[in-house]
């Protein structure tokens, strides 16, 4: 009886850790915006939800193996986020935060339309690389999907951290973050990191998509809750921090998780599967009034 | 001596304000000239037209070569530019703003960079790891310096260096600068308020009065004079 309990427990937290790795994912490339542009781009989840598709389709329509797909979809989402810098949001960055945000929500609004025009809104099934087994670890039973999506979170996490830790354009990603105008003087080509960062941004959507649609099927919304994941996620971790991102991801995923666990029991059986929506909202708002730069980020300091 | 950096009639305008009206001056291989004026008499403004970051009319040139373009390409030309307050990126260590320094350069060895650099200011290799934000004014001051050192520059543009620091710290720095200036042949040009200590460290100067340039002659010349002290320079 305890042991199936502490199983069941054990699912929950793998499960979680799975969806708050694709959170983790989404919430970095908030993060590498905001931190390079300033702004949160409303428009992650579509741009995330348009890489699917596209990987969707050259598997489905062109008949292409699912490896080169998804090594073709990163690419095209590279390339897709430099382009929607250098084309949409590059005019308009010179103006009030607000006009991006704006512009941001517009494309949001684009892609989802372009979406449903070019493949229609008809739910569509994607596989996962990892298939659907399941392995039963000590009564512990785990998808082999989410075993697939906590390792491949992870290893993108890593890739990310050794380029911009160790490499020369990473260190100028970075002083672009901390300081524009500086980072010029030394030669750094400041609107090229930017469309960078957001090149960056839309290949870890287009992962974090690929990761999804398998478990909650491929349609033009499906990554709307998931961006609201991940902006708990953000806030949680700090807007501003890349490991705050990661670990708020993981923290949402297991969190989420456990109270659907919980809900087992008397005290918390007021948690059904409709309230995970506002539970992240109450995350974001809990954490703006308490402790608004989040786990790892750092006050703001305002010179007056 | 070779003419270093050549600026022609230079103007430049920030809106509708005229920051610079007429600005002709000359900096040769090795020296160390220093700009001097009163608070808004467009010292800072001469430094930020030549790296680019204000636009500007008349002609500056590098070795010969006319300047155009921003900071980017100014960076790229040989021209290190140590703005005012400082200038470190605060959230990066002590190594990632001296690595940030070599990053138009093209040299392939940072590292050995780095330590001919820190032969200046040998700390920097023990707290290479520090934010550089956590440093004091002073050495954040000379981080600055550090930095634009790894670019190998043709020409260091330093924008009031003294600014906010004690007098020994600023005394410290502009030793270091005569040193490189003395030992590796480093051309400077210096916008300084404090006239003493920049004409004591530079061997020609120019007084700039809103926006021309009044005066210019020998470090020396200038210093010794009581009355262009008087008049010019308030000391």
């Amino acid at each position: 009886m305890v042991l199936a309990a502490f199983s069941d427990f054990m699912q929950q937290v793998v499960s979680g850790l799975a969806s708050g790795g694709i959170y983790a994912l989404l919430a970095l490339a908030l993060v590498i915006i905001h931190r390079s542009t300033g702004v949160i781009n409303f428009a992650q989840g579509e741009m995330a939800t348009l890489s699917t598709y596209i990987a969707w389709a050259l598997i489905a329509h062109h008949g292409w193996r699912y490896a080169p797909a998804f090594v073709a979809t990163l690419l095209i989402s590279f390339v897709g986020g430099i382009a929607i810098h250098r084309v949409v949001i590059r005019p308009v960055e010179r103006g009030s935060v607000l006009r991006i945000v704006i512009v941001t929500i517009g494309l949001l609004v684009a892609i989802n339309g372009f979406v449903i025009w070019e493949w229609s809104g008809e739910p569509q099934q994607l596989q996962s690389p990892f298939g659907t087994d399941t392995y039963s670890i000590g009564g512990v039973v785990i998808a082999a999907h989410d075993i697939g999506t906590i390792a491949v979170a992870l290893g993108i996490v890593l890739l990310l951290w050794v380029l911009f830790r160790f490499t020369k354009v990473g260190l100028a990603l970075r002083a672009v973050a901390v300081n524009p105008e500086e980072a010029r003087l030394v030669g750094v080509r400041v609107s090229w990191m930017l469309a960078l960062g957001w090149g960056l941004a839309a290949l870890l959507g287009a992962v974090a998509g690929m990761l999804t649609a398998p478990t909650v099927g491929l349609d033009p919304n499906m990554m709307a809750a998931v961006l609201i994941y991940s902006f708990a996620a953000a806030v949680l971790g700090g807007i501003d921090s890349p490991i705050g991102a990661v670990v708020g991801g993981l923290l949402i995923g297991v969190l989420l998780n456990l109270l659907s666990y919980l809900s087992q029991y008397d005290m918390f059986d007021w948690f059904t599967e409709e309230l995970r929506l506002p539970m992240a909202l109450l995350v974001i708002l809990a954490v703006l009034l308490v402790r608004p730069q989040g786990i790892f980020g750092k006050p703001a300091v305002k010179r007056v | 001596m070779k003419t270093l950096l050549e600026l022609d009639s230079v103007a430049a305008r920030y809106g509708p304000v005229q920051a610079l009206h007429n600005v002709s001056l000359v900096v040769r291989e090795g020296e160390v000239v220093a700009v001097l004026g009163a608070n808004g008499a467009g010292k800072t403004t001469t430094l930020r037209a030549i790296s680019g970051i204000v636009s500007r009319t008349g002609a500056i040139e590098l070795e010969g070569k006319s300047l155009k373009g921003g900071p980017e390409a100014a960076a790229r030309a040989g021209i290190a530019h140590v703005p005012e307050g400082r200038g470190t990126f605060v959230d990066l260590t002590v190594t990632e703003n001296l690595r940030l320094g070599a990053y138009s350069s093209r040299t392939r060895s940072v590292k050995a960079d780095i330590k001919r650099v820190a032969e200046y200011f040998p700390w920097m290799l023990e707290r290479g790891g520090q934010r550089a934000g956590t440093l004091s004014g002073g050495e954040q001051q000379m981080l600055a310096l550090g930095r634009a050192l790894m670019s190998r520059p043709r020409l260091m543009l330093l924008d009031e260096p003294s600014l906010g620091l004690a007098p020994l710290v600023v005394r410290e720095f502009f030793r270091i600068v005569r040193k490189l200036n003395e030992e590796d042949g480093l051309t400077v040009l210096v916008v300084e308020q404090d006239a003493r200590i920049a004409l004591n460290a530079s061997t020609r100067a120019y007084v700039l009065e809103v926006g021309r340039v009044a005066l210019t002659g020998p470090s020396a010349e200038l210093r010794d004079d009581e009355s262009i002290r008087r008049s010019y320079l308030g000391y």
